[in-house]
């Protein structure tokens, strides 16, 4: 470990990648009881719980960091909403099946790249989370593109349906390559790639997916979203509000 | 007191919670046991980042060691090197074989994957024929994928290789 290990930079990153996975997770929970068939919801519940069991790892490891005494519990149920640094892409509400599996397929795509890349980060316990997170997130990436093609490629409806998933959230996809000034110093410790980084590679894993799936991939617009910079859309609020409810009501309760 | 041979023997007759037919040390998340200050320290690695059995699973090594005698135990979770169906023992499969469990092949989705409905065809723990078909890539929990056989005509689980 070198001394950037404790930056603000270094923690930024580190908070980033877990709220991600902690917001998504929440999200795509709501499916539970919800899902078109048992097994999808199934399917959904235990995502959701990969990328809880991940955000717990993360946001711990985000805590130690910061050094202040704060557990991934206390950085996920007291943190507001300006405090989360998630891609506003993980906070937007499900909609439909088709919405909830083109968004997973566009993350869990950026995520394999991203877990990938941060197996050989200078930090070792993010290495360590990310050896673990790469085998989930392959199974995820498999999962939602299979129902990409599927829907896509399928009726009148499930293509329609999937077109206006991908016109909706495509846009959205253009903050995960964002560069911050925060990268910069991480990338320079090797802690772990500047988001820009991986766009290239995203867009090679995406795109024959989406083509097979006979979608039609928007153009990009100067449109851009700023949740990993704590500016979210209305969403984030209304999730926060449901994820936090009992830690608002009881502050300080435990189980 | 009890000596590191004895503790791991202890260990082997720990049930994992989801599936009692094979041991926690027979599913390979038992990575190491130590004597440390007149007690022991075990090292245990989870097998998914969510499992919901793993704290369970901590609290019942603990409970068995103590119930043999061992003194005081701690149980420290260890990410690094991240756990694989390939720790899974061969008693184990065979194991999970007979409990109706299609034991991991080796297939895990590492690499490119051709995106498509067209799992491998695996061989249905029951009856044994090969015309399977994966009805969803998640089962009952995230290790495990349901199959259908189209010959006998059973549901049935697969622990997915990861």
């Amino acid at each position: 470990m070198n001394q950037q290990m404790n930056s603000p930079e270094h923690i930024e990153y580190v908070t980033r990648i877990g709220d991600n996975a902690l917001i998504l997770g929440q999200r795509m929970s709501e499916w539970c009881g919800h899902a078109p068939v048992l097994e999808e919801d199934m399917a959904l519940a235990n995502m959701s719980l990969d990328l809880i069991g991940q955000a717990r790892m993360l946001l711990a490891h985000a805590g130690k960091l910061e050094g202040k005494g704060r557990d991934e519990d206390q950085l996920a149920f007291l943190r507001t909403e300006l405090n989360y640094r998630n891609l506003t892409l993980c906070e937007l509400p499900n909609q439909d099946f088709a919405r909830t599996m083109v968004r997973n397929f566009l993350f869990a795509s950026f995520q394999v790249l991203l877990w990938e890349r941060l197996l050989t980060s200078s930090d070792s316990e993010l290495a360590a989370i990310a050896a673990k997170s790469l085998k989930e997130a392959r199974y995820h990436a498999q999962h939602a593109g299979d129902w990409v093609i599927r829907l896509g490629d399928g009726t009148v409806e499930s293509h329609a349906r999937a077109q206006a998933a991908l016109d909706y959230l495509w846009p959205y996809t253009a903050e995960f390559f964002v560069t911050t000034p925060a990268d910069d110093a991480v990338a320079a410790a090797a802690i772990g790639p500047a988001w820009s980084e991986l766009e290239a590679a995203w867009e090679a894993l995406v795109l024959p997916v989406l083509v097979e799936a006979t979608l039609t991939v928007p153009a990009r617009t100067p449109f851009k979203s700023f949740g990993k910079f704590g500016r979210h859309s209305e969403h984030l609020g209304h999730l926060l509000s449901e994820m936090q409810y009992l830690q608002r009501t009881y502050p300080g309760a435990q189980w | 007191m009890l000596t590191q041979s004895q503790a791991w023997k202890v260990l082997e007759a720990v049930p994992d919670p989801e599936i009692p037919v094979i041991s926690v040390t027979e599913l390979g998340i038992v990575r190491e046991v130590e004597l440390r200050n007149g007690g022991l320290h075990v090292v245990v690695t989870p097998t998914y980042s969510g499992c919901p059995a793993t704290e369970v699973i901590a609290q019942s090594i603990r409970d068995a060691l103590v119930d043999a005698g061992a003194g005081a135990v701690t149980v420290e979770t260890r990410l690094a090197p991240a756990w694989t169906t390939d720790w899974i023992t061969d008693t184990a499969k065979e194991k999970l074989r007979a409990y109706g469990i299609a034991p991991p092949g080796g297939d895990a989705p590492v690499g490119p994957q051709p995106v498509r409905f067209v799992p491998r065809k695996l061989a249905c723990p029951r009856c044994g024929s090969t015309d399977t078909v994966r009805l969803s890539q998640f089962g009952s929990t995230a290790c495990k994928a349901l199959y259908r056989c189209q010959s006998c005509l059973e549901p049935f689980e697969y622990f997915k290789p990861i």
